[in-house]
């Protein structure tokens, strides 16, 4: 059904005139041409089109644009404040936690939606919370340890 | 044929010294200091280059430049790409380092095809090989030349001048000084580099061999990094394509009336080409599912089962690729003979980025963006489909998220150019992930038979080695043994009918299967013997450099001699991949209920010669060593009748956090020695040195990748 969508995004606010039944990740790229986010499987198997959603990590690729309204979604583009880095991607970069980088806005905003929940996850809990995220390349070591560096720094600041 | 060059060449693991840069001379037009080089000629290729260069205003007989700017700036043109492996950061060094510029004077210009000269493609771990040594001679050759301008310009005596920094000094008084930008200022100077510039030593080193974190991090934490689908035209469409169910399968009949009532798509239908486009990828892709269609299938009645017999009904004659001694001899001095067989199944890339490629026709010039390991076999490709000649196609691949061999092959391409030319109007083709596995050229399925014995003293007396279909690579041992012979059957990739389904290139082509049932039968003839398996590889090893490597990982782990199996659950393999000599010894632990397996530790060291950059080098250890636990554990691909069975990661499992082993990476001090191999390597052992360790856990052998679940609880159950 084609309606009128209003909903945060990256901290301003957004007005749509959409069929609200299609799917977040392709409204994000296509008509708000916000590519951060990424295809990669389409059924919610891999965690390349993680976004949040007051800020929780959802799957764009399941997620209804009707489903954020009222809400606050947050993409990778979001994530520098006055063109700082926020602590994860600097600890990403820190870490060389990514190769090809397809996957890389996926974890790192599944690793944000962890620390807000729980801001100084152990290793186990850090596996257990991005084990969902695919990488082909194998940063995953990498990106455990910037998870971990990224969380230290912020000490549940975000 | 473009790409059977290159997978022959992939498969064959191109031996370092083979490729030796020729040198020739060029036109190039433009300001600033350009360095024009050729970093290989093998003959065979170079013809093929020269009749196929179809670059407007750029010569064919060099393959990258480099440009030193007015501004000061350094560029590299080439035409390698980035998939991840992080050449980017690594040739930067190099060209920094000759050049004394810091790293983030240089830009990279990568795979471009307007702008950068031929280059064949980004695979068999060539590019720090091969276009790393001539890139740096090249580097040296622009320092020399900024030297002999500041001499002109200084009127100082030449032996006084060196570089720093960006600027050429006069030692006697730095305040003297030009920086490189005021060198190349107003200046068009074109040099071909003939003879090798004096390289640096590694004494001299100020870049090289140092880490640095990769130069494009920046664009890929912040979703800045644009990638093929990135790339947004106006008035764009995006397409979907019509499918067989499975390969082999024809078109019968199709029926678009209820996908061409949505608004604004448009439909194509070329024969058995059958597409819907809309300005939405999502509205697109709801277009296609109203698609009825009918396809008849043929029952070949080949499955994932019985593949194997298949194929070595259908086998090619053997080929002797090497021969040593008289495995008759050996034989009859054989106290223990043992032949085993091995099998390894079809295997996927996976890339999390699916191919993806925009097509835009304007003008009669065809622009391509496109997830592609070769860009300049893909222009080829469209200007073969469009009927025009290549040099009105342009092809820039923006970054390529992971390759791994899979984006050798440039279909998507293709396809996005015949509905840009169908429909008049940009068209992006990015596959869904279940075209990227139904449509991926798998890793061959793939047989290896070795008969070999082993002595009274516990050498090994002879070594008879057929491998089917995995191809060459890896397929010859490095032990100590008088008597063998390796037999190749059939390549390594397609050029067969036997695979149900397209093959190619996977990551270490064919050395993954080779090194997994070598390393297997080494151990099994250690067990046979009653020796430690270091202690057995030690005492058939010659190799020093592969002993240090051995022998280094061994140290590293903690390894002591025991009975064997001991229980412990440690296993070893070695192994040789382009260039780069690696060992590792991995600790597993089985469960025994219900077969899983899981990866506790890994140690690896590898001689890959000179590391540019070590961090770098590791991370790539790190990636194989991860990506290699997919294939040696859960990755098959499952078909029957040529239809897929595996289309998404619920069923294809790829490594995820949960499996990751505490994983050590040594790379060894070789300084002095030509830089080897690093994206590929390590990758050689996963299947191995799990099997070795499962071994020696529980004293049962898999002889089939993956060792998944089941087969280990059949092994078993096998007493």
């Amino acid at each position: 059904m084609v309606e009128r969508i209003n909903f945060t995004l990256n901290g301003k606010a957004v007005n749509l005139t959409v069929d609200s039944d299609r799917l977040l990740l392709w409204v994000l790229r296509t008509d708000l041409g916000l590519t951060g986010t990424k295809y990669g499987c389409g059924e919610s198997f891999c965690g390349a089109c993680t976004v949040l959603v007051n800020d929780e990590a959802v799957r764009s690729c399941q997620t209804q644009v009707k489903e954020v309204k009222g809400k606050s979604v947050v993409t990778i583009e979001g994530l520098m404040k006055n063109e700082k880095l926020h602590p994860l991607q600097k600890a990403f970069m820190d870490h060389d936690a990514l190769q090809c980088g397809y996957c890389t806005p996926g974890m790192i905003l599944t690793a944000y939606s962890l620390l807000k929940k729980n801001p100084k996850p152990s290793r186990t809990e850090i596996i257990e919370g991005m084990n969902d995220n695919l990488c082909r390349c194998g940063a995953h070591n990498r990106i455990i340890q910037a998870i971990e560096t990224a969380s230290k720094k912020m000490e549940g600041g975000f | 044929m473009e790409e059977n060059k290159i997978l022959e060449m992939d498969f064959k693991d191109t031996p370092t010294e083979s490729l030796i840069g020729r040198r020739n001379f060029i036109k190039v037009v433009g300001g600033g200091i350009f360095i024009l080089f050729n970093y290989w000629d093998v003959s065979v290729f170079a013809q093929e280059r020269r009749n196929r260069s179809g670059q407007q205003d750029l010569p064919s007989d060099f393959n990258a430049f480099l440009r030193i700017s007015e501004d000061g700036r350094v560029t590299c043109y080439t035409g390698k790409i980035e998939m991840g492996q992080g050449i980017i950061t690594s040739l930067s060094q190099e060209i920094a380092d000759e050049l004394d510029v810091s790293i983030d004077m240089v830009d990279m210009v990568m795979g471009d095809t307007d702008l950068c000269p031929y280059d064949m493609g980004t695979f068999g771990s060539l590019t720090t090989r091969f276009f790393g040594p001539a890139l740096r001679a090249a580097a040296a050759e622009g320092r020399q030349i900024l030297l002999e301008l500041a001499f002109e310009k200084l009127n100082i005596p030449f032996k006084n001048l060196e570089t720093e920094n960006g600027f050429v000094i006069d030692k006697n008084n730095k305040k003297n000084k030009l920086s490189y930008a005021q060198l190349a200022e107003g200046k068009k100077i074109e040099r071909h580099l003939k003879e090798k510039a004096e390289l640096k030593k590694p004494s001299e080193f100020k870049i090289i061999g140092k880490s640095f974190n990769r130069r494009d991090a920046f664009e890929k934490v912040t979703g800045k990094a644009k990638y093929s689908g990135d790339i947004q035209l106006p008035e764009m469409l995006y397409a979907k394509i019509l499918r067989p169910p499975a390969h082999g399968a024809k078109l019968v009949s199709v029926d678009l009336s209820e996908a061409a009532k949505i608004k604004n798509v448009v439909v194509v239908h070329e024969g058995d080409f059958v597409a819907v486009l809309h300005k939405y990828p999502d509205v697109a892709e709801e277009a296609f599912s109203k698609i009825k269609s009918k396809f008849d299938r043929t029952n070949s009645g080949i499955d994932d089962k019985n593949i194997f017999d298949h194929l070595l009904k259908s086998a090619s004659k053997g080929q002797v690729i090497a021969k040593e001694g008289d495995l008759k001899k050996g034989e009859s001095d054989s106290k223990e003979i043992i032949s085993e067989t091995y099998l390894d199944g079809y295997k996927a890339h996976a890339p999390i980025e699916p191919h993806t490629a925009v097509v835009n026709i304007e003008g009669g010039k065809v622009t391509v963006w496109a997830s592609t390991q070769t860009p300049f076999g893909a222009k080829e490709e469209v200007a073969n489909e469009l009927g025009i000649s290549s040099k009105n196609v342009r092809v820039i691949p923006p970054f390529v998220g992971g390759g791994f061999g899979g984006k050798t092959r440039n279909i998507q391409i293709v396809e996005a150019a015949r509905l840009a030319k169908l429909t008049g109007k940009p068209v992006q083709v990015a596959w869904t992930r279940k075209e990227e596995f139904f449509n991926d050229s798998f890793r061959p399925a793939a047989i290896v038979k070795i008969n070999s014995g082993i002595n009274k003293k516990g050498k090994i007396s002879f070594w008879d080695y057929h491998v089917y279909y995995a191809g060459e690579r890896g397929a010859q041992h490095f032990y100590n043994i008088q008597n063998s012979s390796t037999t190749v059957y059939g390549s390594g990739w397609g050029g067969t009918s036997a695979h149900p389904f397209a093959t190619g290139a996977w990551r270490a082509p064919g050395n993954n299967t080779n090194t997994f049932a070598r390393e297997s039968q080494i151990d099994i003839m250690a067990a046979k013997a009653g020796i430690d398996p270091l202690e057995f590889r030690l005492q058939n090893l010659t190799d020093k450099k592969m002993r240090r490597v051995l022998e280094t990982a061994a140290e590293k782990f903690g390894w002591k001699k025991s009975k064997f199996p001991s229980g412990r659950g440690f296993g070893i393999a070695l192994g040789i991949d382009a260039g780069t000599y690696v060992a590792a010894i991995a600790e597993v632990d089985v469960n025994k209920n219900s077969g899983e397996v899981k990866v506790k530790k890994v140690v690896c060291a590898q001689d890959m010669g000179l590391a540019i950059n070590p961090e770098g080098a590791a991370i790539q250890m790190e990636g194989c060593i991860t990506m290699g636990l997919g294939y040696a554990l859960k990755e098959d691909i499952h078909f029957k009748d040529g239809e897929i069975f595996d289309l998404n990661f619920d069923t294809y499992e790829i490594p995820r956090f949960s499996w990751l082993p505490k994983i050590e990476t040594i790379i060894l001090d070789n300084k002095d020695s030509a830089p080897q191999g690093g994206g590929e390597p390590a990758i050689i052992l996963m299947g191995a040195v799990v099997a070795n360790a499962i071994f020696d856990a529980t004293g049962k052998r898999i002889y089939q990748l993956p060792m998944n679940p089941e087969r280990v609880k059949e092994a078993l159950k096998n007493s």
